[in-house]
C-alpha cells in the first residue's frame, strides 16, 4: 500500500515533502558535519530537522548508530545560534530513549536553564527533565525550585509541566516541591497557575482529604485564570463523584456559583459538569441548562456547537430539563454550521413530542444530504431511539430512511441505517413486511457486501414466516445471478430456508438451486449441492439441523479439533460432541443508546473469551486430559470491593470436571503473596483434585491460582454446590518505595466469599434461530412436562429474567421480550449440557395470581431432561 | 581552534574555563557532561570544551578528541594521593590517534594551597620529562587567585601560532 502512494508521488514530479525519500543511512553520514569546526548553522538545523523527521515516521535507529548521532550532535553545542540550539533541545528529547549515556548534556543543560538567554531557559528545563532519572534529579532539584517560582512565565511553566512529568517517576523528590508550586499557583500569568494547579493536583490526587482542602483553599481564594478554574471544576466534580457527596456540598456550590463567572469557558465547564452529574434534580439543572440555552444563540459557532452538544447528550436522561431549550434549538436547525443543525434537531427528535416528528423529519431530509457521514450516523441514531420512544411512527422513519439508504454513503453510514432498519423490524412485527421491502430495494445497488450478505441472511430468517414469502425469491436470485461469490453464497443459504419452510415454494426453490449448482464458484456451488440433497429428503428433523440452526460450534475450536484429529486418525468418526461450544455473544446492547456521554465503541469480536481460556488452561499440564472446554462462566467476585487482596473467580465446565480460576490482586504494597492457593470445601460430594498455586503475587499484579475438582459420578443430577473458600498464602513483608521483600515471611490465610456452582454453570447457550423445527427435531423421546407457581413473582418480564438466568439458556425467537399487555406468553430456551446434549425448554408462562409456568423439557438424553426439571422445582 | 581541559574531577577546570572566559571566579558544582565555550586571548578565538572529570564521565572524553589543537591537563597539585590516578588517565589520553598532534599544556593547579606540590615535582609525578614526540610545558596555576593563567596562555598561543 505504502508502495503504491510512493509511486504516486514520483509520478507527479516534485512531491510536496522534501523529506519523502529520506535514507536513514545517508542521514546519519550526513551527520558527520556535526564534527567540523566551525559549525554552519544552516546546514546543521536541516540534517537535525531531519533525523527528528525520520524519528518521527517511526524509523528504528539501533543503540549503537543513535548514541553516534547523539554524541556528534552534542558538539553543536558549542554554536550560539538560537535556532540551533533549540533544534538540538528537540533532538536530545526525542532521542532520550533510544540513545545511550544522554546524561552528557546535563551540564550545558542546566548553564541553559540558569543562563540569561530565556529562549533557552524553558525548553532546556523541559529536554532536562526528559534525560534525567531520579538519582540525578536531586542533582538538580535546586535548580527546578528555583524555575518553578521564576518570574518569567515560559520558564515557571515548563519547570511546572516538566515537574508533572517527573512526578511518575520520582514522586518522592517532586513532592518537596510543593511549596513553590503553590507560590506559582498564585502567579499572574494564567498559563503558570493553571500548571501550578495541575501540579498540585498531581501530587495530591492520590490524597482525598488533600484534594479537598486544596480545592476548598482555591475555591475560596480564587484564582485568575480561566484554565485553572474549569480544572479546579473537574477536580471538584470528580471528587463529587467519588465520595457520593450530597448537591448540598459545599463543592457543588463552587461548581453552581461558576456558572456566574466571567468566562465563557469557566461557565460552559460548569453547566456541561452540573449536566453530567449523576442523579441531579431539575431544580439543580435548571441553572446549567440555562446558560447553555444562552450560549445557543452566541455568535461564536464554537460556543454554540459546545452548548448544543451538551444538549443533545443531556437529553437523553433529562428530556423535561432540555425542552425549556426546544425555541432556541429550533432556531439552530437552520444554522449555516450544519455541526449544529444536526445536533440541534436530533436534540430535539429526543425532546420533542411525537407530533413534531413529521415536521422535524422533513426538515432534516432538507440538508442531510450536505451533511457528513458521521453527523448522518448522529441522525440515523436518533431516528432508531426514537422508534422505541413511539413505536407508532414507524412508517415515517421507515420512509425516511428508505430514502437516506438512497442517497451516496460510506459504509459506517449504510451500515447504521440497515441496522436501524434491522431494529426497528424486531420491535415492530406490524413494520416487517415494509422493512424487508427497503432492504430488498437496497441490495438491488449495493456495493458493500457485508451489508448485502447481512440482509439476505435476515431475508432467509424472516422471509419465509411473512404471508407471501414468494416475493422475496426474485430479489434474492438476482444475487445469484449479479454478485461476487460471497453473496452468491449467502443468496443460496437464503433460499434454501424458503424451500425449507414453504412447501408450496419447494419445486420452484428446486429449481433454482439446480442452478446455483452450475455456480462457477466453489463455495456457492457446494452449498447448493448441499441443500438440494437436505431438501429433496423432505425431512423436517434434516432441514432444522442443517438449514435452519447451523453449527453451533466455535470455529477456531472445530479447526483446532479437527487438526488433532487428522494428526491421530482412528477409525472412530470424529465427534462433533467433543468440539467445545462458540459462546453467544452477550450482544443485545445496541438498542439501549447510552444516555451521556461515554460512547463506547462497540467491542470487537476477538478470538472469543473462551478460547482464549481454553488456550491458557491447556498450557497447564495438571489439566491435560480433562477434554475440551465446555464453558467458562462470567468472572464472580469473591471478595468485596477496596479490600487488601482482590479475587474474582472464574468457573470452567469440561465434561467431568470443573476448573476454578481464582484471579487475585494484591492491593498491599508493603506485601508479597507467595504460593497461594484458594483453599475450597465442598458442601456435596464433588473431590477437589488439585491446586496450583500463583507462585507470587506481588503489588498490584494480578496472578492466578486453580483448583480442580471432580463432578460426582455416582450422583449425575447433582449439579449444583456451595464451596467455602479461604485463600492461604505466605506473606513476605516489603518496603513500599523499593518493593525489596524481608528474606522470611509467615504463612496467613484470608476467608473469601462462598462460591456456588448451580445449573446454569453445566449449560452452554445455544442459540436456534428456528426453535420450533429445533423442538421437532430433538422430538419428544425424552420429554417431561411439569407445572409449578411462582408465587413471589409479580410480573411476566421479571418470570421470564429469572428463568433465563437460573438456567443460564439462550432464549429464541425473541421470546426473552414479553409484549405489553399480556397475561400469558411462552419462553423457549435452547441450550446445550456438559457432556454434548442438546437440551430445550418451552415455559409457558400465565399471570393470575403470581405467576404459573408450566415447563416442558426435550432432551437427547434423559438425564439432562431430569436435572432440569428437578433444579426448577 | 579547538581546546580540551581535562583533568580529575576537582581538579578546577571548570573555574579555569570561566576565569578564562569573563575573568571571574564563579561558583561551580561538579560538571555531569561538559561545559563549552568561546574564549578570545590576544585575537585569537578558541573554542573551549571543559570535560567533566568524574570517573563515570571520563570514558565519554574520547567522543570530543577529534580536530583537537591543544590539551589542557588540569592537575590537583595538593591531592598527592590521587597524582597517580592522574597520572594514568593522561598517559591513556596521550596514546589516542586523534590527539597525536594536540599540544599539551599542563597546569598544576591549586597552588595557592600549604601542602601543594611544585611544578618540577608534578612534571616528574606525571612522567612527563619521559614524553617524545610531544610539545608540552608545565605551569604552576592558581584558578581562584588568578595566578599563573597569563603566562600557560601566553605560552600555548605562541605555540599554537608557530605551528601553522
Amino acid at each position: 500500500m505504502i508502495k503504491k502512494f510512493d509511486k504516486k508521488d514520483e509520478e507527479s514530479g516534485s512531491g510536496s515533502n522534501p523529506f519523502q525519500h529520506l535514507e536513514k543511512s545517508a542521514v546519519l553520514q550526513e551527520a558527520r558535519i556535526f564534527n567540523e569546526t566551525p559549525i554552519n548553522p544552516r546546514r546543521c538545523l536541516h540534517i537535525l530537522t531531519k533525523i527528528i523527521y525520520l524519528l518521527n515516521q517511526g524509523e528504528h535507529f539501533g543503540t549503537t548508530e543513535a548514541t553516534e548521532a547523539f554524541f556528534a550532535m552534542t558538539r553543536l553545542f558549542q554554536s550560539n545560534d538560537q535556532t540551533l540550539r533549540r533544534m538540538c533541545y528537540l533532538t536530545i528529547k526525542e532521542m532520550a530513549n533510544i540513545s545511550e549515556d544522554v546524561i552528557i548534556v546535563t551540564s550545558s543543560l542546566t548553564k541553559d536553564m540558569t543562563g540569561k538567554e530565556d529562549v533557552y531557559r524553558g525548553p532546556a528545563i523541559r529536554a532536562l527533565c526528559r534525560i534525567t532519572d531520579t538519582t540525578m534529579l536531586q542533582a538538580i532539584e535546586r535548580y527546578m525550585k528555583q524555575a518553578i517560582v521564576d518570574k518569567v512565565p515560559s520558564v515557571s511553566s515548563s519547570a511546572l509541566v516538566s515537574s508533572l512529568h517527573m512526578v511518575k517517576m520520582s514522586y518522592d523528590v517532586v513532592k518537596r516541591w510543593v511549596n513553590e508550586a503553590q507560590e506559582a499557583a498564585s502567579s499572574d500569568n494564567i498559563m503558570v497557575q493553571y500548571h501550578a494547579l495541575g501540579l498540585l493536583y498531581h501530587l495530591r490526587k492520590n490524597d482525598r482529604l488533600a484534594v479537598s482542602k486544596m480545592l476548598n483553599k482555591f475555591t475560596k481564594s480564587g484564582l485568575k485564570s480561566p484554565f485553572a478554574y474549569c480544572m479546579l471544576i473537574r477536580i471538584a466534580s470528580k471528587l463529587l463523584e467519588e465520595t457520593d457527596g450530597g448537591h448540598d456540598s459545599p463543592l457543588f456550590d463552587f461548581i453552581e456559583s461558576c456558572l456566574r463567572n466571567k468566562n465563557e469557558m469557566v461557565v460552559y465547564e460548569a453547566a456541561s459538569a452540573i449536566v453530567h452529574m449523576p442523579n441531579c434534580t431539575a431544580r439543580e439543572l435548571a441553572p446549567a441548562v440555562s446558560v447553555l440555552q444562552l450560549f445557543c444563540s452566541s455568535p461564536k459557532a464554537a460556543l454554540r456547537y459546545a452548548a448544543v452538544r451538551t444538549l443533545n447528550k443531556v437529553a437523553m436522561k433529562h428530556p423535561s430539563a432540555v425542552t425549556a431549550c426546544n425555541l432556541d434549538l429550533e432556531n439552530l436547525i437552520t444554522d449555516s454550521n450544519r455541526s449544529i443543525a444536526t445536533l440541534a434537531i436530533t436534540t430535539l427528535l429526543k425532546t420533542g413530542s411525537e407530533s413534531s416528528v413529521d415536521r422535524l423529519m422533513k426538515q432534516i431530509s432538507s440538508f442531510v444530504s450536505e451533511i457528513s457521514d458521521e453527523f448522518k450516523v448522529v441522525v440515523v441514531q436518533a431516528i432508531s431511539s426514537l422508534c422505541q420512544k413511539y413505536p407508532r411512527k414507524h412508517s415515517v422513519m421507515m420512509n425516511f430512511l428508505s430514502n437516506m439508504l438512497r442517497d451516496d454513503g460510506g459504509f459506517e453510514y449504510k451500515r447504521a441505517i440497515v441496522d436501524c432498519i434491522i431494529g426497528i423490524i424486531e420491535e415492530n412485527p406490524e413494520s416487517k413486511e415494509t422493512g424487508l421491502a427497503h432492504l430488498c430495494e437496497f441490495i438491488e445497488d449495493c456495493e458493500h457486501t457485508v451489508l448485502a450478505t447481512k440482509i439476505l441472511h435476515l431475508l432467509g430468517k424472516e422471509g419465509p414466516r411473512t404471508p407471501s414469502p414468494s416475493k422475496y425469491i426474485r430479489f434474492i436470485f438476482n444475487r445469484v445471478v449479479l454478485e461476487s461469490e460471497a453473496v452468491r453464497a449467502a443468496a443460496v443459504s437464503a433460499l434454501a430456508k424458503f424451500g425449507a419452510q414453504n412447501d408450496d415454494l419447494l419445486p420452484s426453490v428446486l429449481v433454482l438451486m439446480q442452478r446455483c449448482m452450475m455456480d462457477s464458484d466453489d463455495e456457492v456451488r457446494d452449498r447448493a449441492t448441499f441443500y438440494m440433497n437436505v431438501l429433496q429428503q423432505k425431512q423436517k428433523a434434516l432441514n432444522a439441523a442443517y438449514i435452519f440452526n447451523g453449527l453451533s460450534v466455535s470455529v477456531p475450536g472445530l479447526e483446532k479439533s479437527l487438526h488433532q484429529y487428522t494428526l491421530d486418525p482412528s477409525e472412530r468418526p470424529f465427534d462433533m460432541k467433543s468440539v467445545p461450544l462458540a459462546t453467544t455473544p452477550i450482544s443485545e446492547q445496541k438498542t439501549d443508546m447510552a444516555p451521556v456521554a461515554t460512547s463506547k465503541m462497540p467491542e470487537k469480536l476477538a478470538p472469543s473469551r473462551q478460547d482464549i481460556y481454553q488456550e491458557q488452561l491447556a498450557a497447564i499440564a495438571e489439566f491435560q486430559g480433562l477434554g475440551p472446554l465446555f464453558k467458562s462462566s462470567e468472572a464472580v467476585q469473591l471478595t468485596e470491593a477496596e479490600t487488601e487482596y482482590v479475587v474474582r473467580c472464574v468457573k470452567h465446565t469440561f465434561s467431568q470436571h470443573m476448573v476454578f480460576q481464582f484471579d487475585c490482586t494484591n492491593t498491599l504494597n508493603d506485601q508479597l503473596l507467595q504460593k497461594v492457593v484458594v483453599h475450597m470445601e465442598p458442601s456435596e460430594s464433588y473431590e477437589v483434585l488439585h491446586y496450583i498455586p500463583a507462585a507470587n503475587l506481588p503489588y498490584s499484579q494480578p496472578g492466578s491460582c486453580y483448583s480442580l475438582v471432580r463432578l460426582p459420578e455416582e450422583d449425575p443430577t447433582a449439579v449444583s454446590c456451595t464451596f467455602s473458600c479461604t485463600m492461604k498464602y505466605l506473606v513476605r513483608d516489603c518496603d513500599p518505595n523499593t518493593g525489596d521483600p524481608d528474606d522470611d515471611g509467615y504463612d496467613d490465610e484470608y476467608v473469601l466469599e462462598d462460591l456456588e456452582v448451580t445449573v446454569a454453570d453445566h449449560i452452554q447457550k445455544v442459540l436456534k434461530p428456528n426453535f420450533g423445527a429445533a423442538w421437532e427435531e430433538v422430538g419428544d423421546e425424552f420429554e417431561k412436562e411439569e407445572t409449578f407457581a411462582l408465587a413471589s413473582v409479580r410480573t411476566l418480564d421479571e418470570a421470564v429474567g429469572n428463568i433465563v438466568s437460573f438456567l443460564g439458556m439462550q432464549p429464541c425467537e425473541r421470546s426473552d421480550k414479553v409484549p405489553e399487555n399480556k397475561n400469558s406468553h411462552v419462553l423457549f430456551l435452547a441450550g446445550v449440557f456438559r457432556g454434548g446434549h442438546d437440551l430445550l425448554v418451552r415455559a409457558r408462562l400465565a399471570l393470575s395470581d403470581g405467576v404459573t409456568m408450566q415447563v416442558t423439557v426435550r432432551g437427547a438424553d434423559e438425564t439432562p431432561v431430569d436435572i432440569i426439571l428437578a433444579s426448577v422445582g | 581552534m579547538r581546546i580540551l581541559i581535562l583533568g580529575l574531577d576537582g581538579a578546577g577546570k571548570t573555574t579555569i574555563l570561566y576565569r578564562l572566559q569573563v575573568g571571574e571566579v564563579v561558583t561551580t558544582i561538579p560538571t555531569i557532561g561538559f561545559n563549552v565555550e568561546t574564549v578570545s586571548y590576544k585575537n585569537l578565538k578558541f573554542q573551549v570544551w571543559d570535560l567533566g572529570g568524574q570517573t563515570s564521565i571520563r570514558p565519554y572524553w574520547r567522543c570530543y578528541y577529534s580536530n583537537t589543537d591543544a590539551v589542557i591537563y588540569v592537575v590537583d597539585s595538593s591531592d598527592r594521593d590521587r597524582m597517580g590516578i592522574s597520572k594514568s588517565e593522561l598517559v591513556a589520553m596521550l596514546e589516542e590517534e586523534e590527539l597525536k598532534k594536540a599540544i599539551l599544556v599542563v597546569f598544576a593547579n591549586k597552588q595557592d594551597m600549604e601542602q601543594a606540590m611544585t611544578p618540577t615535582e608534578v612534571a616528574n609525578a606525571l612522567g612527563l620529562p619521559c614524553l617524545k614526540d610531544r610539545k608540552w610545558q608545565i605551569f604552576k596555576t592558581s584558578a581562584t587567585k588568578g595566578t599563573g593563567l597569563d603566562e600557560a596562555m601566553e605560552w600555548l598561543v605562541e605555540s599554537l601560532k608557530s605551528r601553522q
